[in-house]
């Protein structure tokens, strides 16, 4: 393309017009330089890039790697501190549940103390009243004894004929017996 | 284009080999060894590249990598990976020959892809001595680590007795032809992708062709990017193959 | 229309060396290929091969470019 010099094209003729490649007059040119870059770029590389380089992927590899083992210390922390929250927590509850049954059995003992003491206040009670029923029911036969008494001899008289008071008693209290 | 050599016969002059002409860049005249051409602007410009890749580009040095600076890392995993597995953990100490070649390579293939430049990797002067640098390299290399024994490269000997000595004969010529194969793909390569756009070009002095013909300039275009690559990849990967050879030459 | 004879044959030369990249073509077509219908049936197996099959292709691609070359020779320095 570029190739403004057509002095040295006329110059080689129209023979070498054809292919640059096997023009062997540039030949000691190309190869020359070609091994002045190619030291160049050995050295540049050997002695800056390519250790550069090196370093920086090692350190990074060295870096991740600690970083990896950082990591796992901490996730072990993390299970022993997850651990000692665990265990914690079990016994705070061992506790509560101690306390609380604890707590049940006062309440419990309390409680059976006011039932047996309500039962025995009940039981007095019903006794004393079951007396009371007794003497009124006493009462009441002896009033039904009388009643029954006098209206046996009231209606034996009424009947025409008289009737020994004691013969109505024992009568009566025969019947009543009965 | 120079028309004034060939132009009277016809309107399509196509002239696809110009582009690789060594010319001085300062006045006309003949070639010496030492005159500054486009071969030194472009070799030259390919080692800024490199300098601004690997060098620049790596600067920060940080943990946490920049674009250039993962670039740059990638580059070196790239090659450092690939002499790892294809020659084995050995040969990581010719890592930097190794990495000198496939950078240089990739950087010239790369500018030669820029309108108007020049591609130094065209010339098979430069790729064979390349390519002579890896054969000089590694048979010496071969001979030095592994003596005589590094004969029995050419010696096959799981093959019967009888077609050893053919088979030997084979396998001389085979390692003879490689600096030749070795150099010859990558300068035929990039000197056929180059010499194909400049025909297309060529076409578009056509006025009802040029669309088609922008056309295929950008599709080769794009081929050519992956070619450019794909031939510094080779080019090494097969550096890599025949250092495997010098260092365990176990046929 | 005036020509040289030796101009003829080179031409024709030229295009029958330029056969010679259609069978590059297809021996890459085929390292390709067979590399693909490999991979396919055992995808694990793929990436380490993927060197291996750079190296086939340029094998099979430097006869092509030889016969390349020889065109060009052919055509310009002949």
């Amino acid at each position: 393309m570029a190739t403004e010099t057509h002095g040295a094209e006329a110059a080689h003729g129209a023979a070498e017009a054809g292919m640059p490649q096997l023009d062997f007059s540039t030949f000691p040119n190309q190869i020359f330089w070609l091994l002045v870059t190619l030291v160049v770029i050995y050295f540049v590389l050997s002695k800056i890039a390519l250790p550069r380089i090196s370093t920086v992927l090692a350190e990074r590899s060295g870096t991740i790697m600690n970083d990896i083992a950082a990591a796992e210390e901490l996730k072990l922390k993390a299970k022993e501190a997850e651990e000692a929250y665990n265990k914690a927590l079990a016994e705070a509850k061992a506790q509560a549940q101690q306390i609380a049954t604890e707590t049940r059995a006062a309440i419990q003992a309390d409680l059976d103390a006011a039932t047996a003491k309500a039962d025995a206040e009940i039981t007095a009670k019903a006794a004393e009243s079951e007396k009371a029923i007794a003497e009124i029911r006493e009462g009441a036969v002896e009033s039904v004894k009388e009643v029954a008494k006098d209206t046996a001899k009231e209606i034996v008289a009424a009947l025409g004929s008289s009737a020994d008071a004691r013969t109505v008693t024992a009568a009566v209290t025969a019947r009543m017996k009965g | 284009m120079a028309t004034e050599a060939h132009g009277s016969e016809s309107s399509l002059v196509f002239h696809p080999m110009d582009q690789f002409k060594v010319t001085p860049l300062f006045g006309d005249g003949a070639v010496h060894w030492y005159t500054i051409t486009n071969v030194t602007l472009w070799m030259a410009l390919s080692i800024v590249g490199v300098i601004l890749l690997l060098v620049v580009g790596s600067r920060g040095r940080a943990m946490v990598p920049s674009k250039g600076q993962s670039v740059a890392e990638l580059t070196y995993g790239f090659v450092y990976k690939m002499i790892e597995d294809v020659t084995g953990k050995d040969a990581v100490k010719y890592f930097p020959y190794v990495m000198t070649l496939f950078i240089f390579i990739v950087f010239s293939n790369m500018l030669g892809l820029l309108p108007l430049s020049f591609t130094t990797t065209s010339h098979i002067a430069v790729t064979g001595v390349l390519a002579l640098l890896v054969f000089l390299f590694v048979t010496i290399l071969g001979f030095a680590k592994n003596g005589t024994k590094f004969l029995a490269l050419f010696w096959v000997s799981s093959a019967p007795m009888a077609v050893r000595p053919l088979l030997a004969v084979i396998e001389l010529i085979s390692y003879f032809v490689r600096p030749v194969s070795h150099s010859i793909r990558l300068a035929g390569n990039m000197m056929a992708g180059h010499a194909v756009i400049k025909v297309f070009a060529g076409f578009a002095a056509i006025a009802a062709i040029s669309p088609v013909s922008v056309l295929a300039i950008t599709a080769m275009y794009g081929l050519e990017i992956l070619v450019a690559f794909i031939q510094a990849y080779v080019f090494t990967i097969l550096t890599c193959v025949y250092l495997k050879d010098a260092l365990h030459p176990v046929h | 229309m005036e020509g040289n004879i030796a101009e003829l044959g080179k031409y024709i030369g030229v295009g029958l060396t330029a056969i010679g990249m259609g069978g590059a073509a297809m021996g890459v077509g085929n390292v390709a290929g067979n590399y693909l219908s490999g991979a396919l049936r055992n995808p694990s197996a793929a990436a380490s091969q993927t060197a291996t099959l750079f190296i086939g292709m340029a094998f099979a691609e430097a006869l092509g470019i030889f016969s390349f070359l020889v065109a060009l020779l052919l055509m310009f320095a002949v």
